[in-house]
């Protein structure tokens, strides 16, 4: 029982983290169609961020630093972001496959421009002293920085979930995504309200990256061994749907845990992967579709 | 209307160009092909009669991952082998003649560590090559080496069941550090046994011939998981671990996987005095990017540290932090890659020549006196006697002696004197 208790609170971290990586993905591949292959790096900027700021305020700051580092490098992600968005991206919107090699050769870019700033090899963030250590309950532990990830998370979604239905910017952005034309027909300065949806999609990798330092060390090629969970856990989920992704991240978590249980992390992967490719072909479209009345 | 129908239709024109240029481009990949080949099979002469030698200078390779999840490890021992090149050019040189390294970078990537190793050998005609950390990048040069009759000079611990004869083995082979860990954990009491690795060779291979000394020597494994290099998801491993409810933990993890696991699992209350955990690759430079508090109390084994209580260490402590600054530390891997550099001077000197069979014959007894004591060339396998030693991370980063054995150890690559190590 403290097995299975412990397990699904393993599942549920994974989960997290991928629903972290994959949030702001969801929205820059679900609702503009845009296939950003550099959106590893955003997150990879997020955690160099926190290493900036940690070594700028020092080893006594390393709680604030770390505290900081969350705005920052969503402010750091979204500038990023607004910057491919208005050099490159405007210019392809219609053409994924054009974004994809384009998005791709940007992360190189920047995996490179990671590598001359920071040095090749891997460095440590140093977690603070607040997040060590774990809660004990019933005799089954979860490690703080696990619950730090989960509550940033569950914070990130209700905040996105609000954005999107509550304010008027987010009944824009659904607007666009609904009905491109249509919205645009209606007055909505489409172009404006996609720059605004870049931004913040690529904000939420840097607050990702952030995160994904309590994990472990990052390097220049941090983005690449999370992209491709990114990018699962958006089409399983249905693009553009927040409650998919939740979703899928919650269900691609629990499985993986499980799974890993059972066997390897390597096998687990693998029969990740193929469960994955089964489920996408009995639903191509995701765990949740977005039912529009558009013809396009 | 007529106009833009025309532009709809493939014009004969525009298919020509597509096939120029498709032809181009495979034109392109098969030059770029024939080219790669040209490489590797030229190289595949022989190492010229006294390579490195040009004039007054020769020239070495060092190549190890300078990027990559290995990179933690291994850009500190190209650090020492570089220390240990200035030093022997300062008193002079090898035979008479400046030592000149070329470095270049293995990326953590065993294809790329045997093609490296061929660009060194047949582009820049190196006298020998200091290099190499993962079983797996070893394995990879081993081939590259043997078939140009080229050195290679290896300076990490390693599982055994190998003696190239173009190979030297600076660092430790199971006798010397596998089986001292296993039999120090057996004295402490822990009988039941958690093995956790990287999955790639040396775990694998390492982890049978601890299962064969644990079923001669009354030990049970409650355990084995390997995880892929470069993995950071200790949740369900630590979970595992838990449920074994292992006396200790065997560990033989590289790379980046070490710095995540030890932080989960302290994350995840599991401290020293429950579980040791005994690492055979996590040595002072590890437990810098680990973070000391997070590993303290945590055994290793390995035959040298930075702490270790030997004539020649303080100096060579002195001099590494000189060079590459205060907060630097000293560990095995990186004494063998100094070590080596100096084994390969001495026995060029002592041969009189770069030439590989001579260097070759030339090392057979060799011996050298290095931070951890004086070491020998076994002439046998190309091997070290080294003096096993086990000792405990402490909160400064340093790792304490605990145990010593009393003399150095011949090395047995094929665990031949162990009636146990039958069949493997």
């Amino acid at each position: 029982m403290d097995i299975l208790v412990s397990q699904v609170l393993a599942g549920l971290s994974v989960a997290s983290v991928l629903l972290l990586i994959a949030l702001g993905l969801t929205f820059t591949f679900g609702q503009m169609n845009v296939i950003n292959m550099a959106h590893g790096e955003f997150i990879m900027a997020g955690a160099y961020t926190t290493y900036v700021l940690q070594g700028l305020l020092g080893a006594s700051l390393v709680g604030l630093s770390f505290l900081v580092a969350l705005p920052v490098a969503f402010a750091v992600g979204g500038i990023l972001g607004l910057v491919l968005e208005r050099t490159l991206i405007r210019r392809l919107y219609g053409r994924p496959l054009d974004t994809l090699l384009v998005t791709w050769g940007v992360g190189l870019m920047l995996q490179q421009l990671a590598r001359d700033l920071f040095g090749a090899a891997n460095v440590q963030v140093k977690t603070p002293s607040w997040l060590d250590g774990g809660l004990t309950v019933a005799g089954v532990t979860m490690p703080w920085n696990r619950l730090f990830i989960l509550v940033l998370v569950t914070v990130a979604v209700i905040a996105i979930w609000a954005f999107v239905n509550k304010l008027p910017h987010g009944r824009q952005m659904r607007a666009v995504m609904q009905n491109r034309k249509l919205a645009s027909a209606s007055g909505i300065a489409t172009d404006r309200v996609d720059r605004r949806t870049f931004l913040i999609g690529s904000g939420l990798g840097g607050v990702a990256g952030v995160a994904i330092t309590l994990l472990g060390s990052i390097g220049p090629t941090l983005g690449t061994s999370y992209i491709i969970d990114a990018f699962l856990v958006v089409v399983v989920g249905g693009l553009g749907q927040l409650r998919g992704a939740v979703l899928a991240a919650i269900a691609l978590g629990l499985l993986n845990a499980f799974v890993e249980y059972a066997s390897q992390a390597s096998v687990a992967k693998a029969l990740l992967l193929v469960a994955i490719v089964a489920f996408l072909q009995l639903r191509p479209q995701g765990i949740f579709v977005r039912r529009t009345r558009a013809v396009a | 209307m007529n106009r833009s129908l025309r532009a709809t239709r493939p014009g004969v024109a525009s298919l020509r160009a597509l096939s120029m240029a498709v032809a181009a481009l495979v034109l392109a990949l098969a030059l770029a092909g024939c080219g790669a080949q040209v490489q590797e099979g030229g190289g595949g002469g022989q190492a010229s009669a006294t390579p490195g030698v040009s004039g007054d200078t020769i020239k070495v390779g060092i190549l190890h991952s300078l990027s990559g999840t290995m990179a933690i490890s291994e850009v500190s021992v190209r650090d020492a082998e570089m220390l240990a090149i200035d030093e022997i050019n300062r008193s002079g040189g090898v035979l008479g003649k400046k030592v000149v390294p070329v470095v270049e970078d293995g990326a953590s990537d065993w294809p790329t560590f045997a093609e490296k190793a061929q660009k060194l050998i047949s582009s820049d005609d190196v006298a020998a090559v200091f290099g190499g950390w993962t079983s797996a990048s070893r394995k990879a040069m081993l081939p590259v080496f043997e078939r140009n009759k080229s050195l290679l000079y290896y300076p990490v611990q390693y599982e055994g069941l190998e003696a190239s004869p173009y190979i030297f083995y600076s660092g430790a082979t199971t006798n010397q550090q596998i089986i001292p860990g296993l039999e120090y954990l057996k004295k402490q009491g822990k009988n039941r046994v958690f093995l956790l690795g990287s999955d790639y060779v040396f775990p694998r291979t390492a982890n049978k011939e601890i299962k064969a000394w644990a079923k001669a020597n009354g030990m049970q494994i409650v355990g084995e998981e390997y995880t892929p290099l470069g993995h950071t998801e200790y949740s369900t491993t630590i979970n595992k671990l838990k449920a074994a409810k292992p006396d200790a933990v065997f560990n033989t993890l590289n790379g980046d996987s070490n710095v995540a696991f030890f932080k989960q699992l302290k994350a995840a209350d599991v401290t020293a005095q429950d579980v040791p955990v005994l690492s055979v690759s996590v040595a002072e430079e590890e437990v810098r990017g680990i973070g000391a508090n997070q590993i303290a109390g945590h055994p290793v084994a390995w035959n040298y540290y930075q702490t270790t209580d030997e004539p020649r260490n303080a100096d060579f402590v002195k001099a590494y932090k000189a060079k590459y600054g205060e907060d630097r530390v000293t560990d095995d891997p990186i004494e063998a890659g100094y070590v080596q550099v100096h084994l390969w001077a001495r026995a060029v000197n002592r041969a009189g020549t770069t030439n590989v069979e001579k260097v070759r014959q030339a090392s057979k007894g060799l011996s050298f006196e290095a931070p951890e004591g004086k070491v020998t060339v076994d002439g046998e396998n190309q091997h070290l006697f080294k003096t096993p030693r086990i000792g405990v991370v402490e909160p400064n980063g340093l790792i304490k002696e605990v145990f010593t054995a009393e003399e150095p150890l011949k090395p047995d690559p094929y665990l031949k004197g162990y009636p146990w190590a039958k069949g493997l």
